[in-house]
């Protein structure tokens, strides 16, 4: 959806995870965008990989022609659901080409954990490590006196990327929840063991085990899971295949992002080991892996065997082989892993099938007992999140337990809602110049409370404020050629002083009674008091915030009583 | 006391005495004590004392110290306690004037080793040891000494206000019995004067406002009726409960929580047995003003209770099974079903105000739950639980806390948020649930009961433990399902329900977490335990891939699986192997390869759970008669003894002599002989075999080697289950009891063999070599040979030696004097060396 605002009005994109970067060459390369995009370097290479798996899995098929009649409204009426629901069809693209995905990364500005980035002076931007996935980020977006944070796909599970950085986010104002697990019900390790003890039994029944997954995420955590449990279960015999354009980018760059990885993966680098048990099982022939089913694989194949390739939704990629192949046999099993798909949608075309469908997906990401876990941690003032998440999954409403609870209650929105947060900006930091500050005399009124009047030019450029020494008053014109005095320096008036302090109106009087007022009364008001001059017709005026001498043209008369006055009162 | 103490103790007590020496460990001052005790149990006579005069000389030294140690005084204290304990010692410790300034004004209560707690117990401890006979009571009064144990209840040590508590327990009650000539009544002036002492304490404690003096009366009375049951503790009783019915109903004083056991002890108590009384009225009325949390532990006792009205009962289980009900009433429509109670007798606001909240929840729901696991372990239960009420809210429990159920009312949602994936109670239902399966008249619920079992066996949230009792509980309600099936005609849901019990146990299995492959392996043995016979279930599991899931785990890395998988393979033999009709066909493992894998695995596994598991596999084999299908059973005895006599785990050794024992009076039978040793042998005997070929079977199976070794094994249960083994042939062999005359045996050929065998079992375990077979002239496998060794080795004597414990020798109160004197002297010796 673009409508809601032009792209090309937008400065900065802050790119959370690589599964959130996918429609990035959209943006990057048919919107007129010309801001900058931030990224960590895992979440670039690993997003590259994916992309580059999608215009491979796409581009190896072509089509002839491709259809578009069907878009019609009035023909779209009449398909068959799913088809006929879908909407804005027109509004459809074409995959992207490789061109557009290099162009698009090329945009990228690398960023690493707690780097801060300034964006135009205005606010600073910190990418945190949020613990589900290798360079996946939550943000925090800070001016000198707020704190945003934007927390998206977050982990507090241990499995292969850096932990999440908790301690960042208090103290936000803030804090805007994105991201959480798709399948709250499923808790991550008991799906891991469901996904081994279904591998397992279909295998040993000599069933092939089909594995639609992306090419990275899950299947790291996956691949050593096996390799703890295969030796266990008798399964040291049975081949592991990883088929993808991609496969072998995947496996080594998971290797060389040390930096980037748990405390565990990192520690084994300085062994020297791989991080990753997969090198292990790749020397020891027990993983192979393959850019296609073409070429080496089918030289190489052996059957029973567990095959791990793209893409999840089953509609393209090798995948769509394997499921003709297997589709047919009641040993042969489909495990689902990722969270992103309708298992059931993405099997529709190929039914009937007589092989087994396990559905065990694996999602990190924060389920709501660990949101409250980390709200009560964290204290962010405000929450904002998407509406789903305030209410009960609608499948299950009365899991009641199954959605964010938090004091003061969430702010929610829904798709394309404008939201105001719920601060204001009050404050700005002013630098003063060492020369302005050195001039500057501080007046202490109270113990620890010291003030000065500053008399200066203020700058302002790119959201950054100066005070500087206000320019020396123009000397009077040598010659008399009259100079026109640039205009950005302002005139500079002499400067009055500065009252401070209250009058006690006993001491005053006694004061205007030394002085020769011998008829002063005093009167109460609402705000203070009025001192009558009963005699010279003059009145007093003092108030919380205010002193007024209100007397008939005696302007000695009233210079005498506002002297008597400003004796009470502090200058500075 | 024998000489050679008498003779040690003079030192040990001038030891003692001696402030210069360090004071000794705490425990050898205990096994002193201990030992004093036992000396002056049954002897009251004053000899002890006079004989050893040391000992009130080492009393008055203490006593003469200006700065005695803590621990010294203390033991002084608790001595002069126990010697006193009788009037002649009594007497004697007075004229030398010791009790005063021990127990008297004159002792240590005002001086500063009072302030050491230890001090203060001792006191107690030995004024408690002290009163057992009219003197001492009299002595105590005179000397103040009431007032002091009343003060001492609030003892800041808890340890010194419980003894102080138990000792004005004892006092009023030896007080009472001792000196009361008739019945008492409630005038005061009839009870003795200790007794009215306490008596009047105990009431101005009660009704003085204050928590800590009530809580302390309170503590008082509970053990006061938990100890005693005399006719006068009605009259104390009448007295006080007035009181105590003012503590329930009025909240001046926060006593409630300590109201439960003592009305409990009451109600136990055979003089309240009257169901008429008042007592039983306040009893109800506690039910009813105590919080769910405290009267809970009081409605369960008093439906342990023999004697009880049956509405108090009633009263109880209402309390008892309140949250029960609440549970079923928040997850039904109004009126769907009936509740587990009648609502008029129960006020459930407050159980429900508990459940809604989420950090008393669970605590509630735990607690009732065990108490109700408690109760229906129970033979006799004197009151109908309902079960099919119960059962529905067990499976609302479950349900709640899985998630899986939408509940009708707000009260309902808050608790199922409350209890979704809470495992403590998920643990405490499913326990209840295993329990109820012995109950009857669950039979219309037994379909959705399993639905819900079978949901924690599906499930993947499911966590280990909670599998464990799921498994558990589920393996017991199919054997209701199988006989429920039997009677009536289910037979087609129970085939489903353990068709889906055996494809999740196919999963559970192969799970990679190994607590799960382990419980799933118990639950398999369990249900062949149970279900071998029935066809439904063999069937099922023989058309399923557990039999070969089973045996691939016999290979798993971790042991307690491989020990487990064993165990189920074992059992697995008798519904496939050893049954009659039983072609079983793919599996990985035939008959033989089977006993071969697990004869490997009794040789060879680095760990001792799976090898313990072979052996008491194989022992159950050959008990149930299946060995000898296998192989000969002297053949197959002989390898597994072989194997398992040089085992280095001696539970795998032990488990060994169990097969020999087996085997053994499985050879007898078939021998002939009776099994019963003291049953006239010689008609029995075959006269067939002669007789000193009947070992003959024993020796083929090299089972005397074995024996004969184990009696000198290094870790005692081995050795005494072998010599238990031999005696028990012998008596099938020699009828007599007397030995075989020496001079024949030396003069019999195996003489100088076994001769030589009664030496090294002589030194038992200290034979750590027992040298092999053959080597000095000991044939273990000549029958001849072994009948002589038989008859002649001193088998009982060998028994009572492996059944002295080892440090009977250490024990021994001789040795604990020497060792006090060792210790003391080396200090001395230390002392000459810093000169």
């Amino acid at each position: 959806q673009t409508e809601l605002l032009d792209l090309s009005t937008v400065d900065v994109i802050l790119i959370s995870n690589y599964h959130c970067m996918m429609a990035l060459p959209y943006i990057t390369e048919y919107t007129g965008f010309t801001g900058t995009v931030y990224a960590t370097e895992p979440t670039v290479q690993i997003g590259r990989l994916l992309m580059e798996e999608l215009v491979n899995s796409i581009e190896r098929v072509p089509k002839a022609q491709s259809a578009s009649m069907w878009k019609n409204k009035e023909v779209q009426r009449l398909l068959p659901a799913p088809l006929k629901d879908a909407v804005e069809v027109s509004m459809w693209r074409k995959c992207y080409t490789m061109p557009e995905v290099n162009a698009a990364l090329s945009k990228i500005q690398l960023v690493g954990y707690s780097q801060k980035i300034e964006l135009f002076g205005a606010v600073q931007v910190t990418p945190l490590s949020s613990g589900y996935a290798l360079g996946s980020s939550n943000w925090i977006i800070q001016s000198h006196y707020e704190k945003v944070s934007y927390v998206s796909g977050s982990s507090l599970l241990t499995t292969h990327p850096q932990p999440m950085d908790q301690a960042s986010l208090k103290n936000s104002d803030v804090l805007i929840l994105t991201g959480l697990t798709q399948i709250p019900t499923a808790n991550p390790d008991g799906m891991v063991g469901e996904f081994c003890s279904n591998l397992a039994m279909t295998v040993r029944n000599g069933g092939n085990v089909l594995v639609p997954c992306y090419p990275s995420g899950v299947i790291y955590d996956l691949l050593e899971c096996l390799y703890q449990y295969i030796d266990s279960a008798g399964l040291s015999n049975v081949p592991f295949y990883f088929i993808s354009p991609v496969a072998n980018s995947s496996l080594e760059f998971s290797q060389i992002f040390a930096e980037w990885l748990c405390h565990n993966k990192q520690t084994k680098v300085y062994l020297p080991e791989p991080p990753f048990p997969h090198a292990e099982l790749i020397q020891t022939n027990k993983l192979k892996h393959y850019p296609s089913i073409h070429g080496d694989f089918s030289n190489d194949f052996k059957q029973p065997c567990v095959v791990f390739t793209g893409h999840p939704s089953l509609r393209f990629g090798d995948v769509v082989h394997f499921m003709e192949l297997w589709g047919k046999s009641s040993l042969n099993t489909v495990i689902f892993t990722e969270p992103d798909f309708s298992y059931l949608d993405a099997l529709a075309p190929y039914q009937p099938l007589a092989m087994k469908c396990v559905y065990c997906p694996i999602d990190t990401r924060l389920n709501f007992i660990q949101v409250s876990k980390l709200l009560k941690e964290v204290q962010p003032l405000h929450v904002v999140c998407p509406e789903q998440y305030t209410q009960p999954p609608p499948t299950q409403s009365h899991r009641t337990d199954l959605m964010v609870d938090c004091q003061p209650p969430a702010m929610s929105y829904r798709r394309a809602e404008v939201l105001t947060l719920p601060y204001k900006r009050r404050y700005e930091k002013i630098e003063i110049m060492p020369d302005l500050a050195d001039s500057l005399v501080p007046l202490e009124i109270k113990p620890g409370i010291s003030l000065a009047t500053v008399s200066a030019v203020l700058h302002t450029k790119d959201n950054k404020h100066v005070l500087q020494l206000p320019p020396k008053p123009p000397q009077p014109p040598a010659s008399k050629k009259r100079k026109r005095v640039s205009d950005d320096v302002p005139e500079c008036k002499a400067l009055k002083p500065l009252l401070s302090g209250s009058i006690p109106v006993d001491q005053f009087v006694q004061t205007l009674e030394k002085h020769g007022f011998s008829d002063v009364k005093v009167e109460d008001t609402a705000k203070g008091h009025i001192v009558l001059l009963q005699e010279a017709e003059t009145l007093i005026q003092l108030e919380e915030d205010s002193t007024h001498i209100i007397c008939d043209n005696d302007e000695p008369l009233r210079v005498k009583l506002r002297d008597l006055v400003l004796k009470f009162l502090q200058k500075f | 006391m024998t000489r050679e103490c008498a003779a040690l103790l003079p030192g040990v007590c001038a030891a003692l005495a001696d402030p210069r020496q360090p004071g000794l460990d705490d425990t050898c001052l205990e096994k002193l004590l201990d030992w004093f005790r036992s000396l002056t149990w049954f002897d009251p006579t004053v000899e002890l004392v006079q004989d050893n005069p040391c000992l009130t000389e080492l009393i008055s030294s203490v006593l003469a110290l200006p700065e005695p140690s803590p621990s010294i005084l203390s033991f002084t204290l608790q001595l002069a306690g126990i010697l006193a304990a009788s009037e002649n010692r009594f007497q004697h410790l007075q004229q030398e004037k010791l009790l005063e300034r021990l127990f008297g004004r004159a002792g240590p209560r005002g001086r500063a080793v009072w302030e050491d707690a230890s001090v203060r117990s001792a006191w107690v401890r030995g004024v408690h040891s002290m009163v057992h006979h009219q003197p001492a009571l009299h002595f105590l009064c005179s000397e103040g000494g009431m007032d002091v144990i009343f003060a001492l209840q609030g003892d800041p040590s808890l340890f010194v206000a419980s003894a102080a508590s138990q000792l004005l327990v004892h006092i009023l009650t030896f007080s009472v019995e001792s000196e009361a000539s008739k019945a008492l009544s409630t005038k005061d002036c009839e009870w003795p004067e200790c007794a009215q002492m306490i008596k009047k304490h105990v009431e101005d404690s009660l009704q003085s406002g204050s928590a800590s003096r009530v809580e302390q009366s309170l503590k008082l009375l509970t053990s006061l009726f938990g100890s005693c049951c005399a006719a006068w503790t009605e009259v104390l009783w009448s007295d006080i409960a007035k009181q105590i019915e003012s503590f329930l109903v009025e909240e001046t004083v926060q006593a409630q929580h300590m109201l439960a056991n003592l009305l409990l002890n009451v109600a136990r108590s055979p003089v309240f047995c009257d169901t008429e009384g008042s007592f039983w009225a306040l009893v109800t009325s506690a039910l009813e003003h105590l919080t769910p949390v405290q009267a809970c532990p009081l409605a369960v006792g008093l439906l342990k209770l023999c004697k009880c009205p049956q509405d108090v009962r009633i009263q109880a289980l209402t309390v008892l099974l309140q949250p029960m009900d609440c549970i079923l009433r928040a997850a039904s429509q109004p009126l769907e079903y009936a509740g587990l109670l009648d609502e008029s007798v129960s006020d459930p606001v407050t159980v429900e105000s508990l459940l809604s909240s989420k950090t008393s929840c669970a605590g509630l729901l735990c607690q009732t739950l065990a108490h109700l696991e408690k109760l229906l372990s129970l033979k006799h239960l004197r009151v109908d639980l309902p079960y099919m009420s119960l059962l529905r809210s067990l499976m609302t429990i479950l349900q709640f806390c899985n998630g899986l159920l939408s509940p009708a009312s707000p009260l309902g949602s808050t608790i199922s948020r409350n209890l979704i994936n809470c495992f403590r109670v998920q643990k405490s239902a499913l326990d209840v649930l295993a329990a109820l399966s012995e109950k009857k008249g669950c039979d219309t619920l037994i379909g959705s009961l399993f639905d819900v079992l079978l949901a924690y066996l599906e499930s993947p949230n499911t966590s280990p433990t909670v599998l464990k009792k799921a498994f558990q509980a589920t393996s017991k309600w199919l054997v209701c399902l199988q006989e429920l099936s039997c009677s009536n005609s289910q037979c087609q849901q129970t085939e489903k329900i353990l068709e889906d019990v055996f494809a999740v146990l196919q999963k559970r299995l192969c799970s990679p977490c190994w607590e799960v492959r382990d419980s799933s392996l118990e639950f398999l043995t369990a249900m062949i335990k149970c279900l071998r016979d029935q066809d439904g279930f063999r069937q099922c599991l023989l058309s399923s891939e557990v039999p070969r899931l089973t045996e691939n785990l016999l290979e798993d890395p971790e042991s307690y699986v491989r020990a487990s998988a064993v165990t189920a393979v074992g059992h697995l033999a008798f519904v496939t192997y050893f049954a009659p009709e039983s072609p079983v066909a793919g599996n990985q493992y035939n008959k033989e390869n089977m006993v071969a894998k697990l004869q490997e695995i009794l040789s060879t596994d680095s760990e001792g759970f799976p090898r313990r598991a072979v052996i008491s596999i194989f022992t159950k084999w050959l008990r149930e008669g299946c060995a000898g299908q296998l192989e000969d059973a002297e053949q197959f005895v002989s390898r597994v003894i072989q194997t398992v006599e040089h085992d280095l785990d001696w539970e795998v050794r032990l488990g060994g002599l169990e097969l020999v024992e087996v085997f053994c009076s499985q050879t007898i039978c078939q021998l002939g002989l009776s099994e019963c040793p003291y049953a006239p042998v010689s008609s029995a005997v075959p006269s067939s075999i002669p007789q000193n070929q009947l070992l003959r079977p024993f020796c083929r199976a090299k089972l005397f080697g074995f024996l004969f070794r184990s009696l000198c094994d290094c870790d005692k249960p081995v050795g005494q289950r072998a010599c238990d083994i031999l005696i028990g042939l012998r008596g099938n062999f020699y009828p007599m009891s007397t030995l075989e005359n020496p001079r024949e045996i030396e003069d019999s050929p195996a003489g100088r063999g076994i001769a030589w065998l009664q030496r090294t079992l002589r030194q038992g375990s200290l034979a750590q070599n027992f040298p092999t077979d053959g080597a000095n002239g000991v044939d273990f496998q000549d029958p001849e040979s072994m009948m002589v060794a038989l008859g002649a080795i001193d088998l009982l004597e060998l028994h009572d030696e492996l059944n002295k414990s080892s440090d009977h020798v250490e024990e021994s109160p001789q040795s604990l004097l020497q060792d006090i004197l060792a210790t003391m002297g080396t200090i001395e010796e230390n002392e000459v060396d810093c000169y």
